[in-house]
């Protein structure tokens, strides 16, 4: 049973001076204490949040709006940029990197009174699935402690079901809250690519990052990206949203068409898994949905073609760690060059080396037609093949992961199979669809999640029935 | 190692031992896709559909000031970022 009410109930008793934001950091920076030891947080803000706690609540004495978040603890994943604590993307390069300005998502969840309190562990600039790429230590799974988290979120979502706080941030570039999400036990959302800024989140694949919620319930992720979404400045990468809100939700179930992905219903898929989901689309049925099979015959193609695209981006967006204007610098080191491939190579981990690697050869004179812009093309054929599917049905449906939680130490030795692991989440992000893991029980006490996936800007809708599902489910 | 060259990475021997047969592997795993027909498609490199997406120009204030990024640089000198020497 979790300590903390749904969010928006949270926010009314701070506001209506039920309850104190400042006893509400104190239970979360207590509790964060005390499960220490699945290694899910990296640093607390404990001195700023009990300054924003202390000034929401004078606000309320005062009369004043406090917002639609009025005191609501908040942890964020260690790439978004927060006052209060370093922001290292879990790697040695930005340790000590002390951000002189915040993520936006950030500003408009304190503009509502939320209250950031912590900075989760993730995979070193989200590469990964597990948190073992981090260059600090391995997040355990809340279930089970030899067991990964998930990643690269695998903090923000241990973090949720460790009770720590009401909700957290991740990012989801080719699955990194879905997985988590799925792994450790909670709600993950990865909205419409372009609707949440990422101005002020250390940058993995700019054609397919996302910031979305991991909560414990579908609306408090839909509450939280109500107030973070919408166009910004800082981000033209921005969508305009058209005025439809995220809160509310309508959770009719009957006559929706949801169609079951069958590329990731075969072969690959662990049984204890496909055991949850059948059992979920049984319930589905019966509630009246219209279940049909649906192929997206490129879907196997998928996974290398995300392997392309994004290491390239990666190759480009990690070139700014460069020891020159911030963060980590060699020393001894003789001229500039010098101090770039030793900063560089002194700083990054070594999948992080591995991407920038990969990214640089594919995009190299000579392969860059062969690899790149194939791998593009090929995107642009499996877009086409979800917008195909979405003409026949409202929804489509899979599991997220092919298996629950694997071991600690598992997949270390090699990165392709840990690359595997990401096979049913990279389409949605090449695609830029939303897409939700909800839990849909367990299988040997192992979380297993249930994926729900909409068109691009059909968030509302996709938060709806993922909602009536969730309540299916229970 | 040419790759490590390009993206300015230093490495050692043992690093580039391993990173040669990973990186192996794995792009022999993405060798896949020169067998998928392509024919008639471009290229996608956004999926938003946005083009040209521009602002005033104009400065805006953020509150952050210049000194707020320069405490941020290993050296500087003179309100400026200081670096090596490029040339030897």
């Amino acid at each position: 049973m979790s300590q903390w009410l749904p969010i928006a109930e949270i926010a009314a008793k701070v506001a209506g001076g039920e309850l104190l934001a400042t006893d509400l950091v104190d239970q979360a920076l207590k509790t964060i204490e005390e499960k220490k030891e699945y290694n899910a947080i990296i640093a607390v803000t404990a001195e700023r949040a009990r300054e924003r706690a202390a000034s929401i609540d004078a606000a309320v004495k005062n009369g004043e709006n406090a917002g639609r978040l009025a005191g609501v603890p908040f942890i964020a994943k260690d790439n978004f940029l927060v006052f209060g604590a370093e922001a290292t993307a879990a790697s040695n390069i930005l340790k000590g990197f002390k951000p002189p300005y915040q993520a936006t998502a950030i500003e408009r969840l304190e503009a509502e009174g939320a209250i950031c309190v912590a900075k989760a562990n993730l995979d070193a600039f989200a590469h990964g699935a597990s948190t073992e790429n981090s260059d600090f230590f391995v997040t355990k799974n809340p279930h089970d402690k030899t067991r990964v988290p998930g990643g690269s979120s695998g903090g923000s979502a241990a973090a949720v079901v460790l009770d720590m706080a009401p909700f957290a941030l991740g990012t989801d570039t080719g699955g990194s809250i879905r997985q988590p999400a799925s792994f450790s036990g909670c709600v993950g959302y990865k909205p419409t690519y372009g609707l949440v800024s990422r101005s002020g989140v250390v940058a993995m694949a700019s054609s397919t990052d996302v910031i979305g919620p991991l909560t414990r319930t579908v609306d408090d992720a839909a509450l939280v990206l109500e107030i973070m979404s919408g166009q910004d400045q800082l981000d033209s990468t921005t969508i305009p949203r058209d005025g439809t809100p995220y809160t509310d939700l309508a959770t009719d179930l009957a006559g929706k068409k949801i169609g079951v992905i069958k590329e990731y219903m075969g072969e690959g898929l662990a049984p204890e898994v496909k055991e949850r989901i059948d059992a979920a689309i049984e319930k589905l049925k019966t509630a009246g949905v219209d279940v049909q099979e649906v192929s997206l015959p490129s879907l196997p193609t998928a996974l290398a073609v995300y392997y392309i695209v994004c290491p390239a981006e990666v190759s480009s967006n990690l070139s700014r760690y460069d020891g020159q204007r911030y963060a980590y610098s060699a020393s001894g080191t003789q001229n500039l060059d010098e101090s770039y491939v030793k900063s560089r190579g002194q700083g990054f981990g070594k999948e992080a080396k591995r991407r920038i690697m990969i990214g640089t050869y594919v995009l190299s004179s000579g392969y860059y037609d062969a690899y790149y812009r194939k791998a593009q093309t090929v995107r642009t054929k499996l877009i086409q093949e979800f917008v195909e599917a979405f003409k026949q049905v409202d929804f489509l449906l899979g599991p997220v992961a092919p298996t629950t939680a694997f071991k600690i130490g598992q997949n270390a030795e090699d990165p392709l199979q840990m690359y595997l692991s990401d096979i049913m989440t990279v389409a949605v992000n090449l695609a830029g669809i939303p897409a939700i893991s909800i839990p849909a029980g367990e299988s040997n006490g192992l979380p297993v999640g249930l994926q729900l996936m909409a068109p691009q800007r059909a968030d509302r809708a996709l938060l709806s029935v993922a909602k009536a599902t969730e309540e299916l489910l229970l | 190692m040419k790759l490590a060259r390009l993206a300015r990475l230093d490495l050692s021997e043992d690093e580039i031992n391993e990173y040669r047969q990973e990186l192996s592997s794995i792009l022999d795993y993405v060798t896949l896709l020169q067998e998928v027909d392509v024919t008639g498609l471009e290229p996608t490199s956004q999926v938003t559909g946005l083009v040209n997406v521009t602002r005033e120009d104009q400065v805006m204030d953020y509150g952050v000031s210049h000194e707020d990024l320069l405490r941020l640089a290993p050296q500087t000198l003179d309100g400026q970022i200081k670096v090596k020497r490029m040339i030897g």
